[in-house]
């Protein structure tokens, strides 16, 4: 048991035997508080149940990690439910436990990540929870604070209206989506990044060129994308090519300049290799130097696959037809509708973490020979 | 450049005279090589052995078209390196395995091959018989960096000897491994030119190693890079590890170490 999880065990326990003593909810019928409230108190007892064995060593390892996760979220529910019946009336007794509640599910981690399960569907299963458990935590938590602390809708709307707003208007984002990430960022990241590799295969091949285009992609990439978004509209018009164009303008430079470096990754023992063999340039190209600069170009297109969405909703602002994950961010903004914006954002959360993701996935299959990769 | 007239020794296949190469720096000039006069026939070992800086790597590169000669004049197989170059005359050994780690064993073996428009049946052939010949079967779908750096260093040999040139040049090949696994490939190597018959430049900077492998040593001695010394080699060719403890074995190491020290023109 390391300090901090006796700590945080032995905090947790004190907590949860003093919040009996503290009212959980603010109003005038319910100043009795936890003995208003069974489910509660259910929950309370059974964290006392499962901390003190805990806290002492008798309950470890995996079980240890079922009950903690199991209570913790058990409490979370009773929380989640009273917080709910009188929001914004929460009251010492009631943040009291959400310490508990949150320590318990900590301890639950930390325990969790300890296991070291033999077969690989358990590892990977472990691989799973943690991140998920962090993330399931963060909603609660959340969603606790606000309605708890009953902090205005339009500062932060709560988990569970965004997410309400996503069920009911799934046309109206799905239009977005398609409008912005379908089109805008995905024809605008193939265009950038071709012609930025191809630019760079020019730019290796010619030497003059390196020393010309390099300075010029390198002014582009500085041009402030509010700037340059408007004049795009002017160019291009309304509708997504000139959002596609400004992405363009993003991930064009990235990609230019990786690539370059990667073709630069091959060492002189490699070049005389190819030189021994007689090879020409093509066959220099193909067999070593791009195979070579694949890590590179990897990097360019994962960090490309951020750029473009940034871009295209950014650029939405400048001038769109009535559709887009821009256009709604700013027009529901000034609405003050925004468990709208949220939602959008919500979307294209997902959106840019799936594509990275494929990304990502990818160049492990491409670049399982480097040392980063094949671990 | 002019190919040497080969009416001498019996095939002579490198044959290089009054050559020089002087690095232009910004320190001024550096004299790599200087008025080299050398002769290697057909089948022949043949050790290049000195002090760091003496010019036996660059005499390897100039060989091997990786470097151009600033005087005298140079053949190989009666053509200017660079034709040989072109004509894939030599396989080269760098000091580095130098494999791709995106191909297997197999595939970086046969890498020359695809360059040179070989077949597919005639690639896997050829990739076979050297990985044989290098005691290697069995690795073929192994990435190199999942195999020892002597094995590593085996494998560039087979991708040398894969599209079957004549000649072998061989850069320090065994420097960076340790001493068994040096000695070991060394008997390899000298198997493996007993059964193929190739023509083997080798820079060393180890007598033992130069003394053991060639039939000529070749010792050169710094500023500016020259050739000091020539000994042939009368050791039989059929060698085991074991004549390093003869008489006649040392003898020759001490005319090496002899050359190397008097070509020394500096203490320190």
């Amino acid at each position: 048991m390391s300090p901090v999880t006796r700590i945080l065990s032995t905090l947790a326990l004190v907590v949860a035997l003093m919040g009996s003593m503290l009212t959980v909810i603010e109003t005038p019928i319910m100043t009795l508080g936890l003995f208003a409230l069974p489910v509660l108190l259910v929950g309370v007892l059974l964290s006392i149940l499962v901390l003190a064995p805990y806290r002492t060593g008798l309950l470890s390892g995996a079980r240890a990690c079922a009950a903690l996760t199991g209570v913790s979220l058990l409490m979370a529910v009773a929380l989640l439910g009273t917080v709910s019946t009188y929001p914004g009336a929460a009251s010492h007794g009631f943040w009291a436990y959400v310490l508990v509640a949150w320590a318990m599910a900590w301890l639950s981690v930390e325990e969790l990540s300890g296991l070291m399960p033999q077969s690989p569907l358990g590892q990977r299963l472990v691989a799973l929870a943690i991140p998920l458990s962090f993330g399931v935590w963060l909603l609660i938590l959340w969603q606790l604070a606000v309605v708890g602390f009953g902090v205005p809708r339009v500062l932060l709307p709560a988990p569970s209206e965004i997410w309400l707003r996503l069920l009911s208007s799934p046309q109206i984002l799905w239009e977005d989506f398609r409008q912005t990430f379908l089109k805008a960022v995905l024809i605008g990241y193939a265009l950038g990044c071709g012609s930025g590799f191809l630019v760079a295969i020019l730019v290796d091949r010619v030497p003059f060129l390196r020393r010309g285009l390099l300075p010029i992609g390198n002014l582009v990439s500085a041009l402030p994308i509010i700037g340059v978004a408007p004049i795009m509209v002017m160019w291009f018009g309304f509708d997504w090519p000139s959002k596609a164009a400004v992405v363009v303008i993003m991930t064009f430079f990235p990609m230019l300049v990786n690539t370059v470096t990667g073709l630069a990754a091959a060492d002189r023992i490699q070049h005389d290799l190819m030189h021994t063999y007689a090879a020409n340039y093509r066959q220099t190209l193909l067999k070593m130097r791009l195979p070579m600069a694949m890590p590179f170009i990897f990097n360019a297109l994962k960090i490309n696959s951020t750029l473009a969405l940034i871009g295209a909703i950014v650029a939405e602002f400048f001038g769109t037809p009535i559709v887009g994950m821009g256009f709604r961010i700013s027009t529901e903004v000034g609405r003050m509708n925004v468990d709208m914006v949220w939602a959008s954002i919500a979307v294209a959360a997902l959106a840019g973490s799936l594509f990275y993701g494929l990304v990502t996935l990818i160049e492990r299959v491409v670049t399982f020979w480097h040392p980063s990769v094949r671990g | 450049m002019q190919p040497q007239p080969a009416d001498s020794a019996a095939r002579s296949v490198i044959d290089i005279a009054k050559l020089s190469l002087t690095f232009e720096t910004g320190d001024g000039p550096v004299h790599a090589l200087s008025d080299i006069d050398l002769n290697i026939g057909a089948g022949e070992f043949v050790s290049f052995i000195g002090p760091s800086g003496c010019g036996k790597t660059t005499l390897l590169r100039v060989i091997a078209d990786l470097e151009a000669p600033t005087g005298g004049t140079i053949s190989v197989n009666g053509m200017s390196p660079h034709e040989a170059r072109l004509a894939r005359a030599y396989g080269y050994v760098f000091q580095a395995a130098a494999l791709y780690p995106w191909r297997t064993i197999a595939e970086n073996i046969a890498l020359p091959l695809e360059i040179m428009g070989h077949s597919r049946e005639d690639r896997e052939e050829r990739v076979r018989r050297n990985m044989e010949l290098v005691d290697l079967d069995g690795f073929e779908r192994k990435y190199p960096w999942q195999l020892s750096g002597g094995m590593q260093q085996r494998a560039s040999i087979a991708r040398a000897l894969s599209f079957d040139p004549d000649l072998l040049l061989m850069d320090e090949p065994f420097g960076a491994l340790d001493e068994i696994v040096r000695d070991h490939l060394n008997e390899q190597l000298l198997k493996l030119w007993a059964k193929t018959d190739k023509t083997v430049v080798f820079v060393t900077h180890s007598i033992p190693e130069a003394v053991f492998l060639s039939t000529k040593i070749v010792v050169l001695c710094p500023r500016p890079g020259r050739i000091y010394d020539i000994i042939d080699n009368p050791l039989p060719r059929d060698r085991g590890l074991d004549i390093r403890e003869t008489a006649e074995f040392l003898k020759v190491a001490h005319r090496v170490r002899e050359g190397l020290r008097a070509g020394h023109s500096y203490d320190d």
